[in-house]
């Protein structure tokens, strides 16, 4: 039987490995676009790499240490074995071996890793092309652009709701607020996730080189309508998303001065 | 109950020569026997498992089939045409996770094994405070009431994950289940962390004060010392849960602001005091829920070892280390915490340290990883059923080690965290892992519970179809992870980008059925056994531990001869012996007189 279960066991790296073979090919029809989103952002290459660093890593380890399971299952099988155990209680060499070589990799994981962290998190763009507040509450997104002159709490801000425009190329600078519960601001895309946490008004920086209308994703729990608090980014050239925050801004004056006039009426 | 002699020992039929035999209640209800309470967390623990798992299958069946009428639970919903609305939903993932940690995996592994083999392995005749183990199990009975009754209360149970974030889980207009099912919520939390604080004060106590004469600390099996490193591990952080606990209950019940931002306005309600921290929330349970991550692996990896040990028929590679490593995890796990909040707004400089930490952490489990498979080496391998589950265990830990590095990388994580990448590292190392541990672990000490054996047989057709199940079921996740699909939505296909994933989830939930449904095949097999399987005698494995040395099942007292050990538990294949196995008690053979 140890034939047989070593067989089942070898199943393991064969089809883990087939799956995300399969899977990270874009060509192949049965699991078509089963892998990384497009990326359309200046940066995500970053992590995509990392990650893909990190699985070839991994996925050594993991076929290397799968097979020695399945060699050992077979090879030491009682009924195959006809040698007597091995009776030893360790190695110390082998344990050094073991202990230094996963620690220097992971130590050298850590600090490969930080640059691109610093870069996401830390180093905040100078002078973004554009600033944009985005408040969340449930289940919705709250937007408000500067407006013309640029600086927020005055007369001339824009406001909108759950969909975001952004020009292409430009660094956008996210003021990243929540009203209410927890939420997270997650843009697939672009490789972007941040919680907005009640209390805190946390920058999010992103650029986006390609055009195109993307999912803005919820991605904390948020109450009993989650699943639902959908946004969308559209990322136009700078001409058009004038234009459009030009429309916006008319509207917006239109639908007040209404409501103005209804007022009076009253 | 114990007295101990000037020795520090007292042979058991002596201890309780004067006592009478119990009656019903006092032996099998209130019993102060570590063998009984050991099984009443057994037995409990396996009904709560049922449980989880078919809420499990709830969230299934709307993952793969959403808004449709689903069968059974689907009754309770008749005024909606069956349809699962969202929010209960988001209840079912909020008590499955409850449900599975705090009532299944913490409490069996240490409830049910801890309390069944500290003392046995040990060569003890019971718990050193037996009123207070009896306690530890009956103070889980307000934990399951609570959490239990909360499903019926207005509202529905909590529904705001198992990790409670404030401010969702502390104003009650928030969500549905943040009313009284919440506050049931953190009340149940807090009687499971009362539980698992006497048991763990019990488990030092005795580990450290009532070891066999001969049995060193570095003579323990694997299983005890990870139970010790373990108890150790809750003692420290259950008081920082306990006190968060109590500060959300406040926060929601007296009006104090432990977590509330100034103002804060849910759902038009504001809140009564403001000034707190939601990120607050998240460190202090995290300092608790990291380290529980260890509770709820650690000894399964010690129970592992001693299976496989047992059944390659050689000693464990590497003991020391082995005991090392258990250390070294149950450290850093106190600094690795931050590594769930990366993205949380926590101070991104903190990210880099926890994430370091975070890296380092995983050294000790690869230690392990290698020092198991350097124990099958050169063994003669018997494929027992437990020992199926002990492999496996080693086979799908790999698998949930290394996808802990991706999510470690906190560039990585940014992109994957809340994905379902999460969900399938954390399925592997708590399903695939503790789950198969336990179930090898049932299969090799039921002889000592009861007397009998499992069904062989059997038992390997509930390996082989859970084996395969199992890995339908959570492998694929890490596919979904990567396209970037979240959890805890109750419809994902909302998004453009998660549109076509729902063949994959399907596929899953088929698993997944699959995968419940085998289990029936195990308790068929555990509950038959227990009254028709095969007499097991003493040692049914040819094991060397002092548990194997006692009758089976032990009798109250444990030992009928008091136990003393002359070396550790993994002298399998010793060249002294002809029999393979070399167990602690038996002594040395006699030194050739010198003529």
């Amino acid at each position: 039987m140890g034939r047989f279960w070593a067989f089942l066991f070898l199943l393991v790296p064969i089809l883990g490995v087939g799956l995300f073979l399969v899977a990270a090919d874009e060509s192949s029809r049965p699991l078509l676009n089963h892998w990384f989103p497009v990326d359309i952002s200046e940066y995500g290459y970053v992590i995509d790499d990392l990650f893909m660093a990190i699985l070839w890593m991994t996925g050594i380890v993991f076929v290397a240490t799968e097979i020695c399971l399945v060699w050992f299952m077979m090879r030491y099988d009682r009924s195959r074995n006809s040698q007597p155990v091995k009776f030893t209680h360790g190695s110390h060499t082998l344990e050094v071996v073991w202990t230094i070589l996963p620690a220097a990799t992971l130590l050298f994981i850590a600090i490969y890793q930080m640059n691109a962290w610093a870069n996401t998190k830390i180093r905040r763009p100078d002078e973004p092309g554009l600033t944009v507040e985005v408040v969340a509450r449930q289940f919705e997104w709250r937007l408000r652009y500067p407006g013309k002159d640029g600086e927020f709490d005055t007369p001339d801000d824009i406001y909108h709701v759950n969909d975001l425009h952004v020009p292409v190329d430009e660094d956008i600078l996210v003021r990243l607020k929540s009203q209410d519960v927890l939420h997270s601001f997650f843009l697939p895309n672009l490789r972007v996730k941040q919680d907005a946490v009640p209390g805190m008004d946390i920058p999010v920086w992103f650029k986006a080189k390609k055009n195109g209308a993307y999912d803005l994703v919820c991605a904390e729990l948020c109450g009993w309508g989650h699943y639902k608090m959908r946004g969308r980014l559209t990322v136009q050239s700078r001409a058009d998303f004038d234009q459009w925050l030009d429309e916006l801004d008319r509207e917006g004056q239109r639908r007040e001065s209404e409501a103005l006039a209804s007022s009076e009426l009253e | 109950m114990m007295s101990t002699t000037a020795e520090g020992y007292l042979t058991p039929d002596h201890a309780h020569s004067g006592h009478s035999e119990p009656g019903f209640i006092s032996k099998y209800v209130f019993s102060l026997d570590h063998k009984i309470i050991g099984l009443q967390f057994l037995f409990s623990t396996l009904i709560w498992f049922l449980i989880g798992g078919l809420l499990a299958l709830a969230i299934r069946w709307q993952l793969a089939w959403p808004w449709t009428e689903m069968p059974i639970f689907g009754n309770a919903f008749a005024a909606q045409g069956g349809q699962m609305p969202p929010e209960f939903y988001t209840m079912l993932f909020t008590m499955h996770a409850t449900v599975m940690i705090f009532f299944v995996i913490i409490p069996i592994l240490a409830g049910a094994f801890g309390n069944f083999l500290i003392p046995l392995m040990i060569g003890a005749d019971d718990m050193a405070f037996p009123t207070l183990n009896m306690l530890s199990y009956w103070f889980m009975w307000p934990a399951f009431l609570c959490i239990g009754s909360s499903f019926f209360v207005e509202g529905g149970a909590a529904a705001a994950g198992w990790t409670s974030y404030p401010t969702l889980s502390v104003q009650e207009a928030a969500a549905p289940g943040s009313g009284t099912g919440q506050t049931l919520w953190l009340l149940g939390v807090t009687f499971v962390g009362i539980s698992s604080m006497m048991g763990s004060i019990n488990y030092m106590t005795t580990i450290i004060a009532m070891r066999a004469p001969g049995m060193s600390m570095f003579r323990l099996p694997l299983t005890i010392w990870s139970m010790f490193i373990t108890a150790v591990l809750q003692a420290f952080a259950l008081p920082v849960l306990t006190a968060a606990g109590f500060m959300q209950i406040l926060d929601r019940s007296v009006g104090t602001g432990f977590f509330i931002p100034e103002g804060n306005i849910v759902n038009n309600s504001v809140a009564a005091a403001g000034g707190g921290q939601p990120l607050l929330w998240q460190h202090l349970f995290w300092f608790y829920s990291h380290p529980a991550v260890y509770i709820m692996i650690l000894p399964a990896m010690g129970m592992v070892s001693d299976m496989i040990s047992c059944f390659a028929r050689k000693p464990i590679f590497g003991y020391k280390p082995m005991v090392y490593s258990i250390s070294g995890i149950a450290g850093l796990g106190f600094i690795v915490w931050g590594h769930h909040m990366f993205v949380s707004g926590m101070n991104p400089y903190l990210g880099m340290t926890f994430m370091t930490a975070t890296m380092m952490i995983a050294l000790p489990s690869a230690i392990k990883v290698f020092n198991w498979l350097g124990t099958l080496w050169g063994g003669k391998i018997i494929y027992s059923t437990s020992m199926l589950f002990a492999l496996s265990f080693v086979s799908m830990f790999i698998i949930g080690g290394l996808s802990g590095i991706f999510m470690a990388a906190t560039p990585v994580d940014i992109f994957i965290h809340d994905t379902y990448f999460i969900v399938a590292h954390f399925h592997y190392v708590l399903f695939s892992g503790t789950a198969m541990a336990v179930f090898g672990a049932i299969y090799y000490w039921f002889p000592k519970m009861f007397g009998r054996m499992m069904n062989e047989f059997w038992g390997k057709i509930h390996f082989f179809l859970t084996f395969i199940f199992l890995n339908g079921t959570f492998f694929p996740m890490h596919i979904l992870g990567i396209v970037g699909f979240p959890r805890r939505l109750a419809d994902p296909y909302h998004y453009e980008t998660f549109q076509h994933l729902v063949g994959m989830n399907q596929f899953m939930t088929y698993c997944a059925f699959g995968m419940v449904a085998t289990q029936i095949i195990f308790a068929a097999n555990f509950i038959g056994s227990i009254f028709f399987g095969k007499p097991s005698g003493r040692n049914p494995w040819g094991a060397n531990g002092l548990e194997w040395a006692a009758p089976s099942p032990p009798g109250h007292g444990n030992f009928d001869f008091q136990p003393v050990v002359y070396r550790g538990p993994y002298e399998y294949g010793h060249p002294e012996v002809e029999t393979d196995n070399y167990p602690q008690i038996q002594p040395p053979p006699q030194e050739p007189q010198p003529a």
